[in-house]
C-alpha cells in the first residue's frame, strides 16, 4: 500500500493498513501535560479509577506556563503536579526546565512516535517525523491510564516546499505565509505534511518552527520527513539511537498540493487578532510598537538568540520599547551564553526571562497595558491572548521581532542589516 | 428536544475568548472559572444565560488551545448545546467528552435572541423566532458513543477500554 506519511506511521503503531477516515486505537509514546492543563487531567486520571500510569517513564509532566509561579493559587497547582508525579513515577520538569515542546524535541520524541499532550503545541514534534497532536484534558488523562488513544485518521495536504529563502526570511515566515494563504481553518481535522527540496535543506529547527504552528491553520499534525537533517539533530543531543529515516511513498495520496516558492517570499506578520491576518512587514512598516518579545516553543531555540544577536549587536532596543527574551530551555540558554549571544542581547537592552513560556498566555512576564502593541515571536495574537483584551499583539519572525526592536516600529530586516 | 434562547457570537471565537489565559489561576476553581465565561467576546453573557440555553457560533468555533476547561465551563453556565458552522478540532473532541453536544449548521439562519428547538437525535433545529428548519452534520459515530455516556470518564469508567 503506498502510503503518505500519516498513513506510514498510524498504520505502524496500529498493526494495519490504514486509511483517511478510518478510526484507529492506537498506542501512545508520550503523553503529556503543562501546568495550566496538568491539574485537571490529573484529576480526571484519578477519576478513572484506575490502579497506576501506563507508562510512568513516558508520562511527562512540565511546570512552564506560570514558572515560576505569580500566584498563590498557581503554586498549589504545581505543588499538586509534583505530588502526583511522585506518587505515581511520572517524570517531573519543573520550574526552570523550559518549554515543554522545546524539552520533547531535546530529550525524548523520535520519528515515528505517537505522542499526545494536553497542549495545543504539541504538534511542534512533528518537526522531527513524530505523529504529535495536542487534544484535552480527558483523553490525555485515558492516555495516562491505558496507554492508547483513538484517532480519525486525517486526510493530509501536502505543503511543498521549492526553492531558497532569501537572506532575514525564515521558517517563521513560511508558516506565517500558509496560514495567511489557507486561513485560521484552512486545515481543520487535517494533517499538513510538508514536502519539497526546501524541505531536504532546512534544519530541524526550522521544522520545528513550522510544525508549531500547524493548529492554527486548524491541523491535527504537521509532519516532516525524517532524514539526514533529522540524524544530524539527534546525533547532535547524543540521541543518534533514536533516528529512523521515515518518509511518504513516491506517489502517496493527498487531499490537495500547494506548492509555495520560498524565493518569493518576504518577511511577514500576523496582525491582530488572528494568525491568519497576514501582511508583509512592507506594508506595515512604520506600525509603533511597545513591546518586543522574542521567545516561545515556536521561536526560542538557539538559532533565534543568533538571528536577535546578529541584528542587535552594536545596537541598542529603542528607549520607547521593552525587549524581552526567553530562551526555550536551559540548554538553548547555556548555548546562548557560551555564543556570546546572551551578553549581546543584554548588552542591547533585552530582559532575559527564565526558559519556560514567559509572556506567551498572558499570566505574567510581559503582560501587556491597555492599547499597547506587542510583536512578538509566538505562535497566537488572539484577543486577549498576553493578559489584555485592551492589547494588540502582532506575530513575527525573530530577525523582524529584532529589527523593530532597534527602530521602535515595525521594520523589514532587510532594511537593518 | 431542547428548547432555549441563541446567544449569537461571530467567527473564530477563541478559547482565550471562551476561558482567558488570564485567568489560569482560577482553573483549578471551575465554578468560579464558569462566571468569567465567553467574558472576552460578550461581557454580559455569564449573567445572562439561562440553563438550557445555546451558544451560536460562527466558523471555528473553539480554536487555540487544548484547555477543556473552555467546553466544560460553558457546559457549567447551564448551555444545552453549542452550534456552529464548523468547529476547531481539539474544541469538537473536549466537548463531546465533557457531554457537551455540538452541532454543525448553517447558523447564518440564526440570530441573537431567537428561540431555538434542537432535537439531538435527529439533528434538526427548528428556529421558532423565524421558522427556518436546519439540519446538522451528524455527530460522527465514535464521539456519539462517548457523548451518550455522558463523556469520556463515563464511557471509559464503564467499558474499560475504547470499544469504538
Amino acid at each position: 500500500m503506498v502510503k503518505n506519511l500519516t498513513q506510514r506511521i498510524l498504520s505502524t503503531k496500529t498493526g494495519g493498513d490504514v486509511a483517511p477516515g478510518d478510526i484507529v486505537v492506537s498506542p501512545v509514546d508520550w503523553a503529556l501535560v503543562q501546568d495550566t492543563t496538568g491539574p485537571l487531567t490529573v484529576r480526571e486520571f484519578l477519576g478513572l479509577d484506575l490502579p497506576k500510569l501506563a507508562n510512568p517513564a513516558h508520562t511527562i509532566l512540565f511546570i512552564d506556563h506560570a514558572a515560576p509561579s505569580p500566584q498563590k493559587q498557581l503554586s498549589c497547582d504545581h505543588t499538586f503536579l509534583r505530588k502526583f508525579a511522585r506518587d505515581y513515577g511520572a517524570v517531573l520538569s519543573d520550574v526552570g526546565e523550559g518549554v515543554c515542546h522545546q524539552i520533547m524535541a531535546e530529550k525524548y520524541a523520535r520519528p515515528g512516535d505517537v505522542i499526545v499532550g494536553a497542549d495545543s503545541h504539541t504538534v511542534t514534534a512533528g518537526g522531527l517525523g513524530a505523529f504529535a497532536t495536542g487534544m484535552g484534558s480527558s483523553d490525555v488523562a485515558a492516555a495516562f491510564g491505558l496507554g492508547k488513544t483513538w484517532f480519525r485518521v486525517p486526510e493530509s495536504i501536502l505543503v511543498k516546499l521549492t526553492g531558497r529563502l532569501q537572506n532575514n526570511v525564515t521558517a517563521k515566515d513560511i508558516i506565517l505565509h500558509l496560514i495567511g494563504l489557507i486561513g485560521a481553518d484552512g486545515a481543520t481535522y487535517k494533517a499538513l505534511e510538508f514536502g519539497g527540496d526546501g524541505v531536504t535543506v532546512m534544519s530541524v529547527s526550522d521544522r520545528l518552527t513550522i510544525a508549531n504552528m500547524a493548529v492554527e491553520a486548524g491541523a491535527k499534525v504537521g509532519l516532516f520527513p525524517s532524514d539526514e537533517k533529522t540524524r544530524e539533530y539527534l546525533e547532535g543531543l547524543g540521541r543518534g539511537q533514536d533516528y529512523q529515516p521515515l518518509t511518504a511513498d513516491n506517489g502517496a495520496a493527498y487531499e490537495k498540493v500547494i506548492d509555495i516558492d520560498l524565493s518569493s517570499l518576504a518577511p511577514t506578520v500576523a496582525r491582530p487578532h488572528t494568525v491568519d491576518n497576514t501582511a508583509t512587514v512592507s506594508e506595515l512598516a512604520g506600525t509603533r510598537i511597545d513591546q518586543v518579545f522574542i521567545g516561545t516553543c515556536t521561536n526560542g531555540r538557539l538559532s533565534d538568540l543568533k538571528q536577535a544577536a546578529d541584528i542587535l549587536k552594536g545596537h541598542r532596543r529603542h528607549p520607547d520599547i521593552r525587549l524581552l527574551v526567553a530562551p526555550a530551555s536551559p540548554q538553548v540558554m547555556l548555548a546562548g551564553m557560551k555564543m556570546g549571544y546572551i551578553q549581546t542581547l543584554v548588552e542591547a537592552g533585552a530582559v532575559i526571562l527564565p526558559p519556560g513560556c514567559a509572556g506567551c498566555l498572558g499570566v505574567h512576564q510581559g503582560v501587556l497595558g491597555d492599547g499597547e502593541r506587542c510583536l512578538s515571536t509566538a505562535n497566537r495574537n488572539f484577543l486577549g491572548r498576553m493578559g489584555n483584551p485592551e492589547g494588540f499583539i502582532y506575530l513575527s519572525s525573530t530577525p523582524t521581532a529584532a529589527a523593530s526592536a532597534i527602530t521602535g516600529v515595525i521594520t523589514d530586516p532587510r532594511e537593518v542589516i | 428536544m431542547l428548547k432555549g434562547k441563541a446567544f449569537k457570537f461571530g467567527d473564530n471565537i477563541s478559547t482565550d475568548l471562551i476561558a482567558p489565559g488570564r485567568l489560569v489561576h482560577l482553573r483549578s476553581n471551575l465554578p468560579e472559572l464558569a462566571k468569567h465565561v465567553l467574558e472576552d467576546a460578550d461581557p454580559t453573557f455569564a449573567a445572562r444565560v439561562k440553563p438550557g440555553d445555546f451558544v451560536v457560533g460562527g466558523s471555528n468555533f473553539g480554536l487555540g488551545s487544548s484547555r477543556e476547561h473552555a467546553p466544560v465551563i460553558i457546559k457549567m453556565s447551564g448551555v444545552a448545546a453549542v452550534l456552529a458552522k464548523s468547529v476547531a478540532r481539539i474544541f469538537f473532541r473536549n466537548a463531546i467528552n465533557v457531554g457537551l453536544p455540538v452541532l454543525v449548521c448553517d447558523t447564518d439562519k440564526i440570530n441573537d435572541g431567537d428561540e431555538l428547538e434542537v432535537d439531538l437525535a435527529s439533528g434538526v433545529i427548528r428556529n421558532r423566532t423565524n421558522g427556518e428548519v436546519l439540519s446538522s452534520g451528524k455527530i460522527p459515530d465514535a464521539m456519539l458513543s462517548i457523548l451518550n455516556e455522558g463523556g469520556l470518564k463515563p464511557y471509559i469508567k464503564k467499558h474499560g477500554d475504547f470499544k469504538l
